[in-house]
């Protein structure tokens, strides 16, 4: 191992020895399985960035940026690997946009992308579990996304700010449900909130009564749902809206959709949620940028600009670094990320280049308002909602 | 005062909703004991024939809907519940004569028309899927509530809420309606006391001159009317899909068995019992003791002996503990 890494260290020094070399950036995502028809809108974003770099011939004395795809399959660990271990050992790729779903990601981290040492900048992975509290992937992790532990303290922030201290929390039976209402329970205790009850629930079931009436009796102000909308979700609101368990609730992402209101409409006045979504100025300058490119993909798809955000940092921090070598420029990716410095947004990466040869200290913006938190992961940006005359209104973005 | 809002909270969240599943457990378990008692067997296509009996109901639903046809304040679906039972009693008989008669015939052991009801169960349960899919219907319209919580409220100026929903006020009325037809037609006319001989003794009953195939068709239509009823029922209380029917299978089996297979005094006292024990051992007594019992007295935790996920686990334990201690069941039914 030490061998291919002194290799690895070699060739990169090399190359950064030579002038206007070619930098390849590995874009690894799901390319087929589950959610091939996000990637197909996640791919040409990152690619676009890469474009943009390359086109502009301001990183690192005029080098080219390349893209090369390699395929996670979503699902299969181990043609997820063998993918990275193409990219990384044929390819020679410098960073890596992806992985895409969290199995995979994780896998792909800890078996090419640690021991080879190249930087890894996930688009859209969210589980917490990916979180490297001591600095097991040792700096080399990143994502654009935020954990969804990130949200359980949003949702405990939000709630407090609502001065709601008691609530009841429901989940739906799987990672996502218990994960979050788990982040949440943790947060909502520190900030000194009581949570009554936590209990699970069983999705595609015809009749929530008995989970209600326990949920009921427990009490609080607020009941917090943490399932799917189109799910259990949707059955635990009208069995308890129907008993007089509680009138308004709390909803997270899973929960956040038309399909809420439409359901509920007046009934749920006055409930609550959150979910995370870019704020309309940065949706609108990314489609711009995007429909700029003549490119026929949809720049609104959940985590598209996140892949052009991911893309972006490893490229800008290689400037900010002054090298293409991992080692080098990912201490650089927090500093490109965060304030201060001037404020970059999507399409502006030559002025961000520039500004960086000159010395100087950027704050990247991009598709998502990326604002990194430690260990390398996006804050996020989440809308705050409201619901008001049975429609959704926003109350702020935090 | 204390003890008033003890009750309220009682009877909103445990007893209103268990008598309202209770019903219709029991009308459930009533067509499994009718099958067990006259044709003797197991049938366990029950479950899926509440399915089929429901869909016919909400495909007839869908169509007096289109027609601008509803009951008024009542579900539309009451009025497509006639015509539903006979499309059922059309399913039931063509079944019969396709498989179960042809078994009966044989003179089959009733382990053999067990199985051949599982057979039937798969093609139902593939019936239904194709037909309206796997996914949920909610097809109860007109008024939601008889007297909803926040009504309930400023009407007695009471803390604590009771709501009735509609679908839950006719459950049980109609229930009652059908169970005293049941018995009256049973007990009084002659076909039903035919049946009953038929159910007794057999070889008494055919030598006394009773048409078997006539007993084995009334059994039938009575059985589809009594699932199409308990299907519709539970469709418009909570909500439509196939899988959830099929999953009725337990607790109704459970009910039938607990008071007694053949016996349908045992069916309804077991659809109670199960729905009952299902309700109060997964709730959380919290709110209710806290209320009824003095203050220094009030509990501090959830007072939860299971958690609402072993709901099913319930009917389990009872159906186990009833089949080791009473195998005939509470009211001396056939042994298993």
């Amino acid at each position: 191992m030490k061998k291919l890494i002194a290799t690895t260290a070699a060739t990169a020094l090399f190359a950064g020895a030579a002038h206007a070399e070619e930098i390849k950036i590995g874009v690894l995502l799901g390319f087929t399985g589950p959610i091939e028809s996000t990637v197909a809108h996640m791919a040409p974003a990152a690619h676009l960035a890469i474009k943009e770099v390359s086109d502009s011939g301001l990183l690192l004395d005029g080098a080219t940026v390349v893209g090369v795809d390699g395929d996670t399959t979503c699902i299969d660990s181990s043609a997820a690997t063998a993918a990275a271990e193409r990219l990384i050992t044929s390819d020679r790729v410098k960073g890596i946009v992806g992985g895409d779903c969290s199995g995979v990601t994780g896998a792909v981290l800890n078996n090419v992308a640690v021991p080879n040492g190249v930087v890894m900048i996930s688009p859209s992975a969210t589980s917490p579990a990916l979180s490297h509290k001591n600095n097991e992937d040792e700096g080399l992790f990143f994502r654009t996304a935020p954990s969804d532990a990130r949200q359980g303290v949003v949702m405990a922030e939000i709630l407090m700010e609502e001065g709601i201290e008691e609530v009841a929390v429901t989940y739906t039976n799987n990672d996502y449900g218990k994960g979050l209402a788990d982040s949440f329970e943790a947060s909502f205790k520190e900030m000194g909130g009581t949570v009554t009850m936590s209990a699970a629930h069983e999705d595609g079931k015809a009749d929530y009564s008995a989970e209600v009436s326990s949920l009921a009796s427990a009490g609080g102000e607020r009941l917090v749902v943490a399932g799917y909308v189109d799910q259990g979700g949707a059955g635990i609101v009208r069995s308890a809206l129907d008993s007089g368990a509680f009138e308004t609730f709390h909803f997270p992402d899973g929960m956040m959709s038309n399909a809420l209101v439409e359901n509920f409409g007046d009934e749920i006045n006055g409930s609550t949620g959150q979910h995370p979504s870019p704020t309309e100025e940065l949706v609108e300058r990314f489609s711009e940028v995007a429909e700029a490119s003549g490119g026929d993909w949809d720049p609104t798809t959940p985590f598209t600009p996140e892949s052009y955000d991911a893309a972006a940092l490893i490229l800008l921090a290689m400037q900010a670094a002054g090298s293409s070598d991992p080692s080098d420029y990912k201490e650089k990716i927090m500093d490109v990320a965060n304030a201060p410095g001037e404020e970059i947004q999507a399409g502006e990466l030559a002025k961000g280049l520039e500004i960086l040869a000159d010395g100087g200290e950027i704050d990247y913006v991009g598709g998502t308002g990326v604002e990194l938190i430690d260990p390398g992961e996006a804050a996020g940006l989440f809308r705050q909602v409201l619901i008001k005359d049975g429609e959704n209104t926003t109350v702020q973005f935090r | 005062m204390e003890i008033l809002n003890a009750f309220l909270v009682l009877a909103n969240f445990v007893l209103i909703p268990a008598i309202t599943y209770g019903s219709q457990l029991a009308l459930g378990a009533l067509g499994v004991t009718m099958i067990y008692g006259i044709l003797r067997f197991s049938n366990f296509a029950h479950g899926d024939s509440m399915a089929v009996g429901t869909m016919v109901a909400i495909l007839l639903t869908w169509w007096f809907q289109s027609m601008g046809i509803t009951a008024g304040p009542l579900p539309t679906a009451l009025l497509a519940l006639p015509f539903a039972i006979v499309v059922t009693i059309g399913v039931l008989l063509g079944t019969d004569r396709l498989v179960f008669r042809f078994y009966r015939r044989q003179k089959a052991k009733p382990i053999i028309l067990v199985m051949a009801s599982l057979g039937v169960m798969f093609v139902y349960n593939g019936l239904v899927r194709f037909v309206l899919g796997p996914d949920e219907h909610r097809f109860a319209d007109g008024d939601r509530f008889i007297i909803s919580v926040p009504d309930f409220k400023a009407l007695t100026g009471l803390p604590e809420g009771v709501a009735i929903r509609t679908t839950q006020g006719i459950t049980v009325i109609t229930a009652v309606i059908v169970v005293a037809a049941l018995f009256w037609f049973l007990g009084r006319t002659r076909t039903g006391k035919s049946m009953r001989a038929y159910s007794d003794n057999e070889d008494l009953a055919l030598l006394s001159g009773i048409n078997p195939e006539r007993v084995v068709m009334y059994t039938w239509m009575i059985v589809a009317g009594l699932i199409t009823i308990a299907g519709v029922l539970y469709g418009l209380d909570k909500s439509f899909k196939p899988f959830t029917y099929f999953q009725l299978l337990l607790p109704i089996f459970a009910s039938a068995i607990v008071g007694g297979l053949g016996s349908p005094l045992g069916a309804i006292a077991g659809g109670f019992i199960i729905a009952f024990s299902e309700v109060t051992i997964t709730y959380a007594w919290k709110r209710v003791l806290t209320y009824a019992l003095p203050d220094e007295l009030a509990p501090s935790g959830l007072v939860q002996l299971l958690s609402t996920d072993y709901k099913f686990a319930v009917s389990f334990m009872i159906l186990v503990i009833v089949l080791l201690f009473r195998p005939t069941g509470i009211f001396r039914g056939k042994s298993v």
